[in-house]
């Protein structure tokens, strides 16, 4: 089972990929929308990338409570 | 058993011309700023449209889709009566029956051609080229022409801050038919119709005229982003494998203009190198549903960008949901 850190750090690989925001700036304290910059278009790339990367499903409805990394993190660490 | 004879053709088709039409009116970001609450940037970021094109006083799906195909016949050089097939994709010719293409074909001049209207939206020209490949080869054909024609500016909802920028009226057209080498390679393509809501016309037409009112075009677009980005780009794979092609094997990449985003995504997942040159024409024309793929097509060969006899990969996808590729050697 990957660590909290080991998801952030590759979650933070997918976000530089798709929205090219800097690796180092992908924190866990982190909104992705307000400090990351990241669009509503981005947001669902990232999280489709996820669901890859992860092996998780993350329903729509599900996808508007994840609103920092620490947020995608953990859901990602409660269903993978 | 009596015998029935079969039809038969020649060992491969390809596309021989391609021509297209766009309306003289052009509307700028700035123009749909009345309708909604919106910004340039925005919707630049969001969709790379900067302008569109929509048809004026005397233009029409019709006018549009005749330019498109005088062109491409002529450039084919082969006689109309040569020309057994008419196929018109669209989704904006607001007459349902006849089917706009047996009228088509006859201000052509094109002599007693089948000629039909098919309903793919925006996969709605590799639709019509897998079919006209089909027929080329099986010799129910000399040749086919292809028309994808739309005036989706006629079903805008102007008050959508989601889709109020996104389409552009215009046309293309491709002449097929036999050949030395093949030219199209093999169709992949699909529907799920279990997002059929996910693009959708706003109101049948018998509740429009009950309530006198105008169906538009509504969209999900989180869901078509979140399936053009995902399930489109393996279909893309999909149609380069089904045709021994690799990336590096490939020329230029004209993938339906939906959205610029939607490109870019396309772009990373196949792994193109920085050589292939890619249709951006969604930044002047904007989405132009069935026709996007065509007219992309014509603006690369008339710019010099692309080049007859390359390699192009295709793919178109839209409401249905419905989705079509293939790779094809550029007229």
């Amino acid at each position: 089972m990957a660590t909290t850190e080991e998801i952030r750090a590759q979650l933070a690989e997918l976000v530089n990929d798709v929205a090219g925001v800097p690796v180092e700036d992908v924190q866990l304290d982190k909104s992705f929308v307000d400090d990351l910059d990241v669009d509503s278009l981005a947001m669902v790339e990232i999280l489709v990338g996820c669901e890859e990367k992860f092996g998780v499903t993350i329903p729509d409805e599900e996808s508007k409570n994840l609103k920092t990394v620490g947020d995608a993190v953990a859901y990602i660490e409660a269903h993978s | 058993m009596t015998e029935i004879k079969a039809s038969t053709g020649p060992r491969y088709a390809r596309i021989l011309s391609v021509g297209s039409a766009t309306p003289s009116r052009v509307i700028d970001n700035e123009y749909l700023l009345q309708f909604i609450d919106s910004s340039d940037e925005w919707i630049t970021q969001r969709t790379g449209i900067r302008e569109r094109r929509w048809i004026d006083e005397g233009e029409s799906i019709e006018t549009l889709s005749l330019e498109a195909a005088r062109t491409a016949i002529e450039r084919s050089g082969v006689p109309v009566d040569q020309i057994d097939a008419v196929i018109l994709s669209t989704i904006s010719h607001y007459h349902q029956t006849p089917a706009l293409a047996p009228k088509l074909a006859d201000a052509l001049g094109i002599p007693d051609a089948a000629a039909y209207d098919i309903s793919a939206a925006c996969a709605g020209f590799s639709y019509g080229l897998a079919q006209a490949e089909g027929m080329v080869r099986s010799g129910q054909a000399r040749h086919v022409l292809v028309i994808a024609g739309e005036t989706i500016s006629e079903i805008t909802d102007l008050t959508d801050r989601g889709t109020a920028f996104l389409f552009g009226d215009g046309a293309g057209a491709v002449v097929v038919g036999p050949s030395e080498t093949n030219g199209i390679g093999p169709v992949v393509w699909g529907s799920d119709g279990s997002q059929s809501g996910a693009i959708w016309q706003t109101k049948g037409w018998q509740e429009a005229v009950a309530e006198g009112t105008w169906p538009r075009l509504g969209m999900d677009g989180r869901a078509v982003f979140k399936w053009a980005t995902s399930f489109i780009a393996q279909a893309a794979k999909k149609a380069m494998d089904e045709a021994g092609i690799t990336p590096d094997q490939l020329d230029v990449f004209i993938p339906h203009q939906a959205n610029d985003r939607i490109t870019d995504t396309l772009l990373r997942y196949l792994k193109l190198p920085e050589s292939v040159v890619v249709a951006r024409t969604i930044r002047q024309l904007g989405n132009n549903s069935a026709a996007t793929i065509p007219m992309a097509m014509d603006a690369l060969l008339s710019s010099g960008e692309a080049k007859s006899g390359q390699t192009a990969l295709i793919i178109g996808f839209g409401a249905g949901l419905v989705y079509a590729g293939q790779v094809i050697t550029l007229p």
